[in-house]
């Protein structure tokens, strides 16, 4: 756009930026005041009789001698096991991106190469499995798992959010391996390389922008799930965030808040890391689908 | 692609896919025309010190074995899908015949559960999805005017509460509202009510849900039309310029029609995942004022009184036809854009 096209008028730019503002205020704010008020107790972070009480750590002074306190994040972490929890997290999330991403590419790679009708069909099958909200999934899960034994383990929720995934993995990456010219596996299949080789030679070695893309919306699906994994996992399996979940309950009656607080804060962080590192990847993965048409 | 080769390339994804989407939906439906058995009873003679008499009690070990020969329970029909806690026929039409005008009978209808969960998510879904396009393009259009070196930030902040956990991200507006955290104190002293309790309400419930919908779902549609307003042909802008439009017009006439295809995808995406809302209602508690469709299959499945799959698969089917009709208008679009590209 030119220059001319963006100048406007004084007025109408303070009603922007202060719009812009606002917007940043109610994006953002919670999460500041969150981490915060993670490091006080639970007298400052829900101080109902003065809320500068919060700023300024009055009643955590008073209790713990200090303006801050990681009592909260000893608490969850330590007494309450939600390392555990943490490292059940890295382990679903791990498998779950490297599993989905190998299968994704193959089938993403096929659906954009092959032209035929039943491709297309397929990407609308992928549509409507899209759809289908998980907990009615899950519900079709569970007394068959039930029944097998094979409720609880980390491998079925495993599993089960890599099928849950491969709707949207496949229709990421199908537009993805459009972009990426034909020519280039072709050539390479003329030159005597089969289907598979070209994949592997040819496409492989051009495919990680791609790849990384879809593998962050795969990290994020397991990592943000709550019904997978509170409906499938045991107790002793629960990740991150049943295991929040299950706080609720507890440390509400047990009056330590502050457990949940510091957990919630410990659980947003690496979802911070990576908006931080990959904006620019998760912006081009929410908009290759849509701006293309 | 040869057939086949398509056929290896596609198999282990296809694969993953039937056996834990479409089986699941076979199964789901298969459950939901069973019901629990009920326990084994069985007459034993009691005999204490005033006389004998005939107890019917219940024979533990015959249930557990019951159960055990046959997990899905008895055969049932349709009779789960027509009892008081799902379409609940039989309440309906006697709500009907009991009410004198429409208000009377939407409140009855509304006591039921179905028909509750169903009401608040599809107010859920078709409040929260314009809010979400119009809070969305807004943010767009501001942010497309700002400098370009702190767009990068805005843009970061900006995508914070579509990335967090949608529990967490709900817990930690919950925390906030909650009657001593900051906004929650900072309303009563602004409406110098000392009682107020946005939880309390039934009506304060359904608005703090669907304002956590609106944040976690804005930061989408923003990004997508973000991404749209950049694509936008500086040409056509130049000829409106010179022609005279407004802002406003060039805005109205040029930049939205450009966008179309972008609302009509954004909106998919939202009904879809609003239809299933369900986290906030998890980390709010608000079962007491609004439950949603996934939330009634949840409480069956995992709600502490043991799991009634029979009731929960009948709500699950329910809900997938719920979805089917969503999906119905687009999907017959996309079929009509392709047949008009084949030929």
């Amino acid at each position: 756009m030119t220059d001319l096209a963006n100048r406007r008028p004084i007025g109408q730019k303070i009603v922007i930026w202060f719009f812009v503002l606002c917007w940043i205020i109610v994006a953002g704010f919670p999460f500041l005041w969150t981490m915060w008020g993670s490091f006080k107790v639970q007298g400052d972070f829900f101080s109902k009789a003065d809320w500068t009480y919060a700023l300024q750590g009055v009643r955590t002074q008073a209790e713990t001698g200090a303006a801050f306190t990681g009592d909260g994040y000893f608490g969850a972490w330590v007494t309450k096991a939600f390392w555990h929890a943490a490292l059940n997290t890295t382990i679903v999330v791990v498998s779950v991106v490297i599993i989905s991403l190998s299968l994704g590419t193959l089938g993403g790679y096929a659906l954009a190469r092959s032209g035929k009708k039943y491709a297309f069909y397929l990407l609308m099958l992928a549509l409507v499995f899209r759809a289908m909200p998980h907990i009615t999934l899950v519900s079709g899960y569970l007394l068959p798992f039930f029944e097998w034994n094979l409720w609880g383990h980390l491998p079925t929720a495993i599993i089960v959010m890599v099928a849950i995934n491969q709707p949207f993995t496949l229709w990421m990456l199908h537009s993805f391996f459009l972009n990426i010219p034909k020519d280039l596996d072709e050539s390479a299949m003329v030159d005597g390389c089969t289907r598979f080789q070209a994949f592997r030679r040819v496409i492989v070695p051009v495919m990680w922008p791609g790849v990384i893309t879809t593998g962050l919306f795969s990290f994020l699906l397991a990592y943000n799930d709550f019904t997978v994994t509170a409906t499938l996992l045991s107790q002793s399996n629960q990740t991150m965030v049943p295991k929040i979940a299950s706080f609720l309950g507890t440390t509400q009656t047990e009056g330590n808040v502050m457990f949940a607080v510091a957990a919630v804060v410990s659980a947003t962080v690496p979802l911070f890391l990576l908006v931080m590192f990959f904006q620019r990847q998760i912006v081009s993965g929410l908009t290759a689908g849509a701006v293309k048409g | 692609m040869k057939n086949h080769t398509f056929f290896w390339f596609i198999l282990p994804s296809l694969v993953t896919m039937m056996l834990f989407i479409a089986m699941p939906i076979g199964s789901v439906f298969i459950q939901s025309l069973h019901i629990e058995h009920g326990a084994v009873l069985t007459e034993v003679k009691n005999c204490g010190p005033f006389g004998c008499k005939m107890e019917v009690q219940v024979d533990v070990e015959a249930t557990s074995e019951l159960k055990k020969a046959k997990p899905l329970g008895k055969f049932n029909g349709f009779g789960t899908y027509n009892n008081r806690n799902h379409l609940a026929v039989v309440e309906l039409s006697q709500a009907w015949n009991d009410s004198t005008n429409w208000g009377t009978y939407f409140r009855k209808i509304y006591n039921l559960p179905f028909y509750r969960a169903l009401a608040f998510t599809l107010t859920y879904t078709f409040v929260v999805t314009p809010l979400v396009l119009m809070l969305g393009f807004c943010i767009a259009l501001g942010v497309n005017s700002l400098p370009k070196n702190i767009k990068g930030p805005t843009i970061f902040v900006s995508l914070l509460p579509m990335i967090v956990t949608p529990l967490i991200g709900s817990l930690i507006l919950f925390w906030m509202i909650d009657a001593e955290g900051i906004l929650g104190a900072s309303l009563q002293w602004l409406l110098e009510d000392p009682n107020l309790s946005l939880k309390a309400s039934p009506n304060l419930t359904w608005v703090m849900l669907i304002v956590y919908g609106v944040w976690h779902s804005a930061p989408f549609a923003f990004i997508i039309f973000y991404a749209g307003l950049q694509t936008v042909p500086a040409d056509t802008i130049e000829a409106a310029m010179i022609d005279g439009a407004s802002r406003w017009e060039r805005t109205r006439y040029v930049v939205v029609p450009h966008l179309v295809p972008l609302i009509v995808f954004i909106t998919l995406i939202q009904l879809m995942d609003n239809f299933r809302v369900f986290e906030p209602i998890v980390s709010f508690s608000a079962q007491a004022n609004a439950t949603s469709l996934s939330w009634i299959i949840f409480n069956d499945l995992a709600g502490g009184e043991g799991s009634f799959f029979g009731s929960a698969g009948a709500t699950s089917v329910l809900t997938i036809l719920g979805v089917a009709v969503l999906l119905i208008p687009v999907l017959f679009r996309t079929w009509r854009d392709f047949k008009g590209k084949v030929v």
